[in-house]
C-alpha cells in the first residue's frame, strides 16, 4: 500500500542549522498522525516540508506515492490549519471558507454552497456572513478547519491548532477532531508539543527532538515503551532511571523508565523497597504529585486522591512490580 | 521569611503627604480633573487652526464669490457666481482637466512602481537593509525641493545624461519617435510634459512608497502562505490577498501624489511646456493678472476635487492606514 506521506532521509538545513536531518517518516492512509516535541525540535517544519512551503536540503518526499520536491504549495492537493488560522480578513467567513474553490474556478452558487455545508460539518452554520475579526478564537479555528476540508484534501495538516484555545475548548475540540476524522477518513497529520493531546487523539505518534526522530509508535508504545531517556521524560514525564539502579532490579547493566503512577510510596522506615525522603508534594486534583529522594536519585510518584500522603521530609519506602520497569533501548 | 528582611524599610504611611507649594496643588487638580489638562493642551492648536487655518481658507473662499471689474480692475464687493461661471471658459476648463489627467497619471505610476518597493521592504528586508530602505526613501525628501526640479531640468535637458545615455545605447530613435508625438512629445524631455510627468513622479513617489509599505507590514506572512495553500497561483494571490489588503495603503499614498500634483506650481513651470497647470494659474491670477476672485475660485477646484476623492478613499478605509 502506497503511503500517503513518505519521507526517505529528508533533511532540511538553514545555514548550519539542522532543522530536520535526515528524516525517515511514513504515514499510512487514513491515518491521525501526531508530531509531538519540544519548541524547535523540527515537527513544524515536517510540516512545512509536506505542505510545501519549505523544500528538502536533502532526501525524497511524496505523497501519495508522487514526488513533491518541487512542487509548489499551490499544486499540493495538501490543506494546513494554520496556528493562528490566518483567516483572510478582508473576505468573510463564507468566501474565506470559499476561497480554495473560487481559485479553482468553482462558480460563485456552487463554491457558497458547498461552504455552507463545511461550515455545518464544524458546528458553525449560518455563520458565513460574519467576518473573522468578529469570531471568538473557538469559532475562527472551526473556520480555519472548514476552510481546508472544503478542498477536500488527501492529507490535512494541522500546526499546533488548539494551542491558542482553553483548556475547556481544548479538550472538546480534541474529540471533535478525533471524530471528524473518522468519519471523514483522511489523513491527518497533528503537529504539537502537548503529550497529552498527542497521546488522546492520535493513531500513531512521531516523538520528534533536534531535528530528528526518536521513536514512532502507538501512544500506548510511546508512553509504555520509550525507547530514550528523551522520550521518556519528555512524554508524560516518567522517571529515567540510570543502569546502575537499573541493573540492582533487572539484572541488567541499561537505562530504564518507570511511569511515576507505577511506585508505591510505603509509610514505613524500614523493610523491603527503595528508602527514600519526600521533598515536596503538589495537589492536583485526582492524583497528588510527590517528588521524592531516594538517596541523590529524584523520584517522582503519582498518588490518587483518598490516600493518606505523607508530609515533606517523612522517609518512606518505595516499592514497585518489576515488570513496570521499562528497560530502554538507548546503550549505557 | 518575610520581604522585611530583604529590603529592610522603615515604617511608612498609607497616604503620603502632598508635596509643597503651588505644583502639589496643581499636580492634584490636574488629576483630579483630567478634561482641564485635556483643554489647557488643545487650546492653542485649536485657536490657531480655528482662527489662522480655517480663517484663512474661509476668506478665500469668500474672494470667489466676488468678480473683478474688467475696465477698472478693481474688485466688485458684490455676491455673484460670475467668477465660477469664468472657470468655465474652454482655456480656463483646459487648465483643470489637463491637471487632473496629469496628477491622475503621476498617481497611477508611482503605485504601480511603489508597490514593489514597499513590497521588499515589508516582506523582505530585515536590519540594516532595512534601516538602507527608509534612508534611501527618506533622503531626496531632507533635500530641497527646488535644486532636485533643476537637476532633473539637467537631467531631461538635450544635451544632458539622458540624451547621452540613450545615444550610447543606440535608442536615440526611439527617444526622437516619443519626442515627436503629440501632446507628450516636444524639443526635448525637458520642455514636454513625458519631463514633467516624471519629475512629478520622482518628487511625490516617497509619499506612496511609505504608506503602501506600512499596509502590506500589517499583513501576515501566513496570509500569503494560506492562500498559496489553498491553490492560489502568485498571481491569484496577488489579486484576492495582497492586492486587496494593500489597498488602504496606495488609497492613501495617492491622497499625498494626487494633491500635491494637483496644487503644484514650480515643477510645471520649470520643467515641462508654456501650458498652464491649476498652481500656475492661480499664480499668475492672483500676481500679474491681478484678479484676485479668479485665483480663489481656481484654488476651489483641488479642494472640491480633493473633498471627493477623500470621501471616496474614506469609504475604501484608506484612513485606516495612516
Amino acid at each position: 500500500m502506497t503511503s500517503a506521506v513518505s519521507f526517505k532521509q529528508v533533511s532540511r538545513h538553514f545555514g548550519s542549522v539542522r532543522a530536520v536531518d535526515a528524516v525517515d517518516l511514513d504515514i499510512a492512509p487514513g491515518e491521525f498522525f501526531a508530531m509531538l516535541g519540544p519548541s524547535g525540535s523540527g515537527k513544524t517544519t515536517c510540516l512545512r516540508l509536506i505542505a510545501g512551503f519549505e523544500q528538502p536540503t536533502a532526501g525524497s518526499i511524496s505523497i501519495f506515492g508522487e514526488r513533491a520536491e518541487g512542487v509548489p504549495p499551490y499544486r499540493r492537493n495538501v490543506n494546513t490549519v494554520f496556528q493562528d488560522y490566518a483567516l483572510f480578513p478582508h473576505l468573510n467567513v463564507l468566501d474565506n471558507v470559499a476561497y480554495g474553490l473560487m481559485v479553482k474556478g468553482v462558480g460563485k452558487a456552487e463554491r457558497h454552497k458547498a461552504a455552507e455545508e463545511a461550515l455545518a460539518l464544524v458546528r458553525l452554520p449560518g455563520y458565513g456572513g460574519r467576518r473573522p475579526g468578529q469570531l471568538s478564537g473557538g469559532q475562527r479555528q472551526r473556520v480555519a478547519l472548514a476552510r481546508a476540508l472544503v478542498n477536500q484534501p488527501k492529507v490535512l495538516l494541522l500546526d499546533e491548532p488548539l494551542g491558542a484555545l482553553d483548556l475547556k475548548l481544548r479538550e472538546n475540540m480534541q474529540e471533535e477532531l478525533k471524530s471528524l476524522q473518522k468519519a471523514l477518513g483522511i489523513t491527518f497529520v497533528f503537529v504539537t508539543h502537548d503529550q497529552g493531546e498527542a497521546l488522546s487523539m492520535a493513531d500513531r505518534v512521531a516523538v520528534f527532538n533536534d531535528g530528528r526522530i526518536m521513536q514512532v509508535g502507538t501512544p500506548e508504545d510511546i508512553y509504555q515503551q520509550p525507547s530514550t531517556r528523551f522520550v521518556a521524560d519528555f512524554v508524560g514525564s516518567s522517571n529515567v532511571l540510570p543502569p546502575d539502579f537499573v541493573q540492582r532490579y533487572s539484572g541488567q547493566h541499561r537505562w530504564g523508565s518507570l511511569r511515576p503512577e507505577s511506585i508505591r510510596v510505603g509509610r514505613a522506615a524500614s523493610g523491603d523497597g527503595v528508602a527514600a525522603r519526600v521533598v515536596s508534594s503538589n495537589y492536583l486534583g485526582a492524583t497528588t504529585r510527590l517528588l521524592l529522594d531516594a538517596d541523590g536519585l529524584k523520584l517522582h510518584a503519582m498518588i490518587p486522591a483518598g490516600i493518606s500522603l505523607p508530609e515533606p521530609g517523612e522517609a518512606v519506602m518505595l516499592t514497585f512490580n518489576r515488570d513496570q520497569l521499562h528497560l530502554m533501548d538507548e546503550p549505557a | 521569611m518575610s520581604l522585611d528582611a530583604v529590603v529592610p524599610r522603615p515604617a511608612a504611611p498609607a497616604v503620603l503627604p502632598r508635596s509643597g507649594g503651588l505644583r502639589g496643588v496643581l499636580s492634584d487638580l490636574l488629576w483630579r480633573r483630567p478634561g482641564l489638562l485635556l483643554l489647557l493642551m488643545l487650546a492653542p492648536p485649536l485657536l490657531w487652526l480655528g482662527i489662522v487655518y480655517v480663517g484663512s481658507l474661509f476668506a478665500l473662499l469668500l474672494q470667489s464669490f466676488f468678480s473683478i471689474d474688467e475696465f477698472s480692475g478693481l474688485i466688485n464687493r458684490q455676491f455673484t457666481l460670475k467668477t465660477y461661471g469664468d472657470l468655465f471658459q474652454a482655456t480656463n476648463l483646459d487648465i483643470i482637466l489637463r491637471t487632473v489627467t496629469m496628477a491622475a497619471l503621476v498617481t497611477l505610476a508611482s503605485a504601480v512602481i511603489a508597490f514593489p518597493i514597499a513590497y521588499y521592504a515589508a516582506r523582505y528586508a530585515r536590519g540594516r537593509w532595512k534601516a538602507l530602505f527608509y534612508l534611501g526613501i527618506m533622503l531626496p525628501l531632507w533635500s530641497s525641493y527646488l535644486v532636485k526640479v533643476y537637476a532633473w531640468k539637467l537631467i531631461l535637458a538635450k544635451e544632458g545624461i539622458l540624451t547621452w545615455l540613450f545615444d550610447k545605447l543606440h535608442l536615440s530613435w526611439l527617444l526622437d519617435a516619443w519626442l515627436s508625438l503629440p501632446i507628450v512629445g516636444g524639443n526635448s524631455l525637458s520642455v514636454s510634459f513625458t519631463g514633467t510627468f516624471i519629475v512629478f513622479v520622482y518628487v511625490w513617489l516617497p509619499f506612496m512608497i511609505l504608506p503602501v509599505q506600512a499596509a502590506l507590514e500589517r499583513v501576515p506572512g501566513n496570509l500569503v502562505e494560506a492562500s498559496s495553500d489553498l491553490g492560489a497561483s502568485p498571481g491569484q494571490t496577488f489579486r484576492n490577498v495582497l492586492f486587496p489588503l494593500a489597498l488602504p495603503g496606495i488609497v492613501a499614498g495617492s491622497i499625498f501624489t494626487f494633491s500635491l500634483t494637483l496644487g503644484d506650481y514650480i515643477i510645471p513651470q520649470i520643467i515641462g511646456t508654456s501650458r498652464l497647470f491649476i498652481g500656475q494659474a492661480v499664480y499668475a491670477q492672483q500676481g500679474t493678472a491681478g484678479n484676485i476672485p479668479l485665483a480663489a475660485a481656481f484654488t476651489v477646484v483641488p479642494i472640491v476635487i480633493m473633498g471627493f476623492y477623500l470621501w471616496g478613499a474614506k469609504r475604501m478605509g484608506a484612513f485606516d492606514a495612516l
